[in-house]
């Protein structure tokens, strides 16, 4: 795919990829074997029937295409963009073996913006049900509950989404940069959702506007799917850490995207932007700040991680776009410190690690080489080393059950030890991918028709 | 939208705003707080409840203009709209079995201290409340409190223009030292919880202060609020807004504070000569 040049877009939030021509998709999708057996298919976690909505391509009929690929899953613009293909649909082609996989995920991207081209009502929607006269509380408008309000609204269910945030998309809108997955794709597809009778109230925290047991109560809803997704930024538990300069991920994102913080003081809400920025951590949320920071117009941005590429669990896609724009990997280095001057941050102290013996998650586990400390100088230190559960709406449903981690209990259609309330995304997963979250949403919204049906 | 009701000017630089809010209303409680933006554009920023009705659907919250976004609230009048006001934020204040107790308001804090010392009053605390400020002018709810079954109302100005000329520690020290108050709530400026908090210290006396980090989401979903309180990291949003004053560290609270000065400072005087013009 036709990417923007590095050199330009590390200091651009325009898009990186530029997505297929026409021509092409075309050429692309002509690759695929039309295999007897698809094991592409097994390899996506949703089952979207990959082969068909790639025979729409190469008959030339985008509509079926789109169809085929709507049926699955409801954001295919975003999941083109985002999911981690190269493990799984991807990773599962025939021609993988070969060591070239059909780019099944940019062919998916391709549809899923023919169509979000289109105006509104010549845009793809699934059939809408009979309504069935039962409300359905979604909280949470992130992947996992955007996903099951579309199958709900499709089974004829009346479903209101209760979002925390001022606008709907979850970790789309304020996690993921507009440089991977422009915000404007969010926007159509929660469009669409609307369009389909989905009801999305913003400004509401359950848990404090309203609990889950007055949503089942006094307000009415039959059903309740918790979709909240994960919470609270972990951080390293250093000295230094609350220094000026020091940013959680989580923050540093939600500032410059959802708060559109690069566009100050047009948009009110400031982010310090740093000259020399070192970010920990080796996931995508770490890239992430990472090629935002350069955005952001910084000098050297360092990517400060304890194991080695290797073990990086980042996309790859994302890797080499960090590296490209110029991000310097600092590999096998752990933090130790923080150090600062009159409340700001002036460096980080780190100490030198090797690869020892394998550990319970089967990579080798990092230890520290004694005595080998060292300082990269920073005026900014983004940690991104994930988060755990948002203990908010947990506190307020003190009879669903949790985990020892603070995660919701959910069975594998999402039950959760309450009658009549699912979950699914990464509240119940700990941070995963978007289209888990959404096949869990999806999945949820199934086990709830039959609960709805059952309770009659 | 969430429209605003009325509005007041209670000093040259302090305004109260009273939003419709029925969903918020019904269910907020003293100490916490709500987090609003004011348009598309803007920034999610995070004040205090300072009165509320579940009947009437509404609530109330007192604001100093100090920077861009509270100047735009300043310019917001009855039939106007708030574009988000999320709520109730926060763990409601400690109210009730606390016994005597001394509410010390300062400044703006004291649109805080109010429902707090009502609350406390209502659940059958003995409340002392020191009102504080730089002078006459700038004190606000004065009228409100003497209203409420308080023990005390102590005022006190820096200059000497209303009540005692004194800064709210000297009577909050003269209760310590007559043994006359069980525990102390401190709301106002960090640098006065902090002497406040130095006050107590001394007597033993317990004491807690709501602390004003800056917030994001005000959900504990983004980390900008964390406060070191003992040897914890605690995020101002979902634990507190209500600390141990004895355990936080106010240097680390008051540096953090800043660390926007610079730009909000440029932002807030952009913002006030175009406005200028555009009010005349
Ligand atoms: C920076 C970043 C980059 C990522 N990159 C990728 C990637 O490239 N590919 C990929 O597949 N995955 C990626 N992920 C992970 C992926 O985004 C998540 O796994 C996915 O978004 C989880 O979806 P969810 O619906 O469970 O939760 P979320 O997306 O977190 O949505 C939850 C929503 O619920 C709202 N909410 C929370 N509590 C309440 C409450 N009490 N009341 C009302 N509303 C509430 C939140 O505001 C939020 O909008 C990334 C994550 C981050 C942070
Ligand atoms: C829990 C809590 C309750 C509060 N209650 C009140 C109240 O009842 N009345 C009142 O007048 N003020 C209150 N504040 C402070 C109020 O939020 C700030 O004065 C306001 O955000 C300033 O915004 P600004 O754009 O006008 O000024 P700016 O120029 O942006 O900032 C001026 C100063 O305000 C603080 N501030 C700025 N942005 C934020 C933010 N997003 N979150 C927190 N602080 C910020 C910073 O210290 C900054 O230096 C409260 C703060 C917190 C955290
Ligand atoms: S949803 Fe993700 S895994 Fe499934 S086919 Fe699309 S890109 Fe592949
Ligand atoms: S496995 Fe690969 S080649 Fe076969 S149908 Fe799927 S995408 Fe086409
Ligand atoms: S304001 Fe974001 S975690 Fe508290």
């Amino acid at each position: 795919m036709r990417e923007r040049d590095a050199k330009q877009r590390a200091k651009s939030f325009d898009e990186v990829n530029l997505g297929y021509s026409d021509e092409e998709a075309h050429a692309e999708a002509m690759r695929c074997l039309q295999c007897a057996n698809p094991t592409c298919i097994e390899g996506c976690p949703v089952n979207i029937d990959i082969k068909s909505f790639i025979a729409g391509i190469i008959e030339g009929d985008a509509k079926r295409g789109v169809e085929v690929l709507k049926a699955r899953n409801a954001l295919p613009s975003a999941c083109g963009r985002v999911c981690p293909q190269e493990e799984q649909c991807e990773a599962a082609c025939v021609l993988a073996r070969k060591g070239d996989p059909v780019a099944i995920g940019r062919l998916e991207r391709y549809l899923g913006d023919l169509d979000l081209a289109c105006d509104l009502e010549h845009r793809c929607r699934p059939d809408i049900g009979a309504p069935t006269g039962r409300r359905v509380a979604v909280v949470g408008a992130g992947p996992a509950g955007l996903a099951c309000a579309g199958e709900l609204a499709r089974l004829g269910h009346a479903v209101t989404v209760f979002e925390s945030l001022h606008a709907a998309g979850g970790v789309l809108l304020y996690g993921i940069p507009e440089f991977r997955l422009p915000k404007e794709i969010v926007a159509a597809e929660v469009e669409m959702l609307v369009e389909m009778g989905v009801e999305i109230v913003t400004d509401v925290v359950i848990g404090a506007t309203h609990t889950v047991d007055e949503l089942m109560g006094e307000q009415g809803f039959h059903a309740v799917f918790v979709g909240s997704g994960a919470g609270l930024p972990l951080f390293l538990g250093i000295p230094g850490e609350n220094l000026n300069g020091v940013y959680s991920a989580n923050e540093f994102l939600t500032r410059v995207n959802l708060m559109k913080a690069y566009d100050f003081p047009r948009h009110d809400t400031p982010v310090w932007r740093g000259r020399k920025v070192a970010v920990v951590g080796g996931g995508n949320v770490a890239m992430d700040a990472a090629r935002t920071a350069l955005r952001l117009g910084a000098d050297e941005v360092f990517l400060v991680y304890r194991r080695t590429e290797e073990e990086m669990p980042a996309r790859k896609e994302e890797v080499h776009h960090a590296r490209e724009e110029g991000v310097e990997f600092k590999m096998l280095c752990s933090p130790v410190e923080i150090v600062g001057r009159d409340g700001w941050v002036t460096g980080m102290v780190a100490t030198r690690m090797e690869l020892g013996e394998p550990d319970a998650s089967g990579r080798r586990a990092p230890v520290c080489v004694l005595d080998s400390d060292f300082v990269i100088e920073c005026d900014t230190v983004i940690i991104a080393l994930g988060t755990r559960a948002n203990p908010l709406l947990t506190n307020a449903a003190p009879d669903v059950e949790l985990n020892s981690r603070g995660y919701i209990v959910a069975g594998p259609d999402g039950e959760t030890s309450k009658p009549g309330v699912f979950a699914g995304g990464d509240i119940v997963t700990g941070s995963a991918t978007v289209i888990l979250a959404m096949g869990a949403g999806k999945k949820a919204a199934r086990a709830i028709d039959e609960w709805l049906a059952g309770s009659a | 939208m969430f429209p605003i009701i009325a509005t007041r000017q209670l000093s040259e630089s302090v305004f109260e705003t009273t939003v419709s809010a029925p969903a918020i209303a019904a269910k907020v409680r003293a100490g916490q707080f709500l987090i609003l933006r004011v348009d598309e554009a803007g920034e999610r920023i995070p004040l205090t409840f300072s009165d509320w009705s579940s009947d009437e659907g509404w609530v109330r919250f007192i604001f100093m203009r100090v920077g861009k976004t509270t100047h735009k609230l300043s310019h917001l009048a009855a039939g106007d709209a708030l574009l988000d006001v999320v709520g109730p934020l926060g763990k409601p204040t400690h109210v009730g079995g606390l016994g005597r107790v001394a509410v010390v308001g300062g400044g703006v804090g004291a649109a805080v201290a109010y429902p707090v010392a009502r609350a406390m009053a209502a659940a059958g605390d003995e409340v002392t409340v020191i009102l504080g400020a730089r002078n006459r002018e700038l004190l606000i709810l004065e009228d409100e409190f003497r209203a409420l079954p308080l023990k005390e109302l102590v005022v006190c100005t820096d200059d000497g223009s209303a009540g005692r000329k004194d800064l709210v520690t000297a009577p909050l020290k003269e209760l310590c030292e007559a043994g006359a108050i069980d525990h102390a709530m401190a709301i106002g400026p960090a640098i006065m919880m902090k002497f406040c908090a130095a006050t107590t210290r001394d007597f033993a006396v317990p004491t807690t202060v709501s602390l004003n980090p800056i917030m994001v989401d005000g959900t504990g979903m983004c980390g900008a609020c964390r406060v070191s309180v003992g040897a914890k990291t605690l995020f101002g949003c979902v634990d507190g807004p209500d600390f141990d004053g004895h355990l936080v560290d106010f240097e680390e609270l008051m540096s953090r504070q800043r660390v926007y000065a610079d730009v909000e400072r440029e932002a807030a005087a952009d913002f006030e000569s175009e406005c200028a013009c555009r009010i005349k």
